[in-house]
């Protein structure tokens, strides 16, 4: 198989990933009753693995198809705007903090998580024309920062993992 | 590949991941507290439909409104004051989050459904503000 073509199933194969990820993450019990609508991230663990396993290129390309089909599948168009904001802004903090070098996968992973709550809220707060929401960031800026170690515990062990498995 | 690998996880930047999640960290507590000190019990429910004032009620009467949203007014959230708080009871938008929200009663706490572009807000007019905090 060429290696393009390899690289290709490969993020098919991850994109689904994610996906399922994020269906596991919506059917999961609310971590925290107090702040409806918390989520872990966990799709973001295959991002992060991407950003640097690949590049920043890879990472944005699976991060942005997952959510759009995760808006066709349990979503509706509405909330495509908050979750694409999201994205994109962590995806552009996490790629500076890769190239930066100055965070490790963990601290990469915590500016993800933070900054995709910032996107959202900043959407909803532009949207609503209602500063009251950005309430909500500062509890969001705690959960995503505690998220984002376990996001990117996970990412470092599985690219720690993944590295050993293809040398062998 | 071998190099990058051993600088990924090197001492400085684990320190400064714990750096970064500590600044974080003590800036949200550090809001949280701001919020918590000056909160204030609210009198009104202000009902925002796309970023439009669409009905306002006092926190002091018992309330139960549909608040009707989308194209055809099919999209529906329900709106319950109750015991001085507002919450919302039964709404049909697909995550249902705004039925997770804990009633609400101070100043500037809101309930979003992001679906239906609903906002439930409570404010405080001006002379009720100064009066609580002198009490």
């Amino acid at each position: 198989m060429s290696k393009k073509a390899k690289k290709i199933a490969l993020l098919g194969v991850l994109t689904s990933v994610a996906l399922v990820l994020s269906y596991l993450e919506s059917v999961l019990p609310p971590i925290w009753a107090a702040v409806p609508g918390i989520k872990v991230g966990l799709p973001n663990v295959v991002i992060i693995f991407l950003l640097y396993k690949f590049g920043v290129k890879e990472a944005a390309i699976v991060s942005f198809i997952r959510l759009f089909i995760v808006a066709l599948l349990f979503g509706n168009v509405m909330t495509l705007a908050y979750s694409f904001a999201g994205a994109l802004l962590s995806i552009v903090l996490m790629a500076i903090c890769k190239k930066i070098k100055v965070f490790s996968v963990v601290g990469t992973s915590i500016v993800g998580g933070v900054a995709h709550n910032l996107g959202q809220i900043l959407v909803a707060i532009f949207l609503f024309d209602t500063v009251q929401i950005g309430y909500y960031m500062i509890v969001l800026a705690i959960t995503g920062t505690i998220a984002g170690v376990f996001i990117g515990l996970a990412g470092a062990l599985l690219l720690k993992r993944l590295n050993k498995k293809s040398k062998e | 590949m071998k190099k990058s690998d051993k600088s990924a996880f090197s001492k400085n930047k684990i320190r400064n991941d714990i750096i970064l999640a500590a600044v974080i960290l003590i800036i949200a507590v550090a809001g949280l507290l701001f919020v918590k000190l000056t909160k204030t019990q609210g009198n009104t429910v202000v009902v925002k439909i796309d970023g439009v004032k669409a009905v306002e009620y006092s926190l002091e009467e018992d309330v139960r409104y549909e608040i009707k949203t989308g194209k055809n007014n099919e999209d529906i959230n329900v709106l319950v004051i109750k015991d001085g708080k507002a919450s919302i009871t039964e709404a049909d938008c697909p995550d249902g989050i705004c039925k997770d929200y804990r009633p609400i009663s101070y100043v500037g706490e809101t309930i979003v459904c992001l679906p239906h572009k609903v906002v439930v807000e409570i404010t405080g007019d001006a002379t009720d503000i100064s009066l609580d905090a002198v009490v």
